[in-house]
């Protein structure tokens, strides 16, 4: 198997991971290896470049992004990524939330490219699914229009 | 009873195994206030998932606090067999953590 390059930090937190439930670690060092600045980063480019270590994206009629059109709760937008790809990874980045970047998931070489999980957004905005695959970025789109904000409407 | 933080639900779909999994934790944002006293309360959330196969890490999810509460984790995977164990752990910002397991059905 090819080793992935990428989210090394996440790779060996991983590994830490283990060392610590077998008491080898204490839990301070995993999450030093978590990719802080990539989640901390206000802009797209900003974490993309953090976490993947390019901007350059490639839209790709390959990935499909199953969203609602409409999400009644902005806390609660459940979502779910998949592409034909060998996927390494797949990131999830909401662009008007005050840190973009959502999640990142790491793939193991016999996992599926497909994820679904739920995510917070906090106005309507882009949904922006990006993966990587033979070291380059693909991404795809999709609008999501949030009706309720923080006031229950 | 105390709370099960994981639950775990694989099956073999063909060659293909699918995990859904449900963790139970609050995931703050920090941006949020208590509505009391007008402080900020702190961010608490899941940094990092790990769902292990055989000792293979098929997938590592790394959350920042946009993800929502009790968050829900699907995902697919090929070479697993009936019978197999699955072990999903998590661990968030201040440090805590879980881990579980089931097996595939």
């Amino acid at each position: 198997m090819k080793r992935r390059t990428f989210l090394k930090g996440t790779v060996a937190s991983g590994m830490l991971g283990v060392a610590a439930s077998a008491g080898l670690l204490t839990p301070r060092m995993v999450l030093a290896a978590w990719p802080e600045t990539a989640f901390a980063a206000k802009g797209i480019d900003e974490a993309l470049d953090s976490l993947l270590g390019s901007t350059t994206l490639a839209e790709s009629g390959d990935i499909k992004i199953k969203a609602p059109e409409i999400a009644e709760n902005g806390a609660v937008v459940p979502i779910t990524i998949s592409t034909g790809m060998t996927a390494e990874s797949i990131s999830v980045l909401i662009a008007k939330n005050p840190s973009p970047l959502a999640c990142s998931f790491a793939l193991g070489g016999s996992t599926q490219g497909f994820v679904s999980t739920r995510v917070k957004m906090g106005e309507t905005s882009d949904l922006i699914a990006v993966i990587k695959s033979g070291g380059k970025l693909y991404s795809a789109k999709k609008t999501v229009k949030v009706t309720i904000g923080g006031c229950g409407g | 009873m105390a709370k099960k933080k994981i639950r775990i639900r694989a099956k073999m779909k063909g060659d293909i195994a699918e995990v859904k999994t449900l963790m139970s934790h609050p995931m703050e944002t920090g941006f949020r206030k208590n509505k009391k006293t007008g402080k900020k309360i702190p961010p608490h959330f899941i940094k990092e998932v790990v769902c292990e196969h055989k000792g293979n890490k098929v997938l590592v999810a790394s959350w920042g606090v946009a993800v929502s509460k009790n968050p829900y984790l699907s995902f697919k995977f090929k070479g697993a067999a009936k019978g197999d164990t699955i072990t999903i752990s998590w661990n968030d910002n201040k440090g805590e953590s879980a881990t579980a397991d089931a097996k595939v059905g």
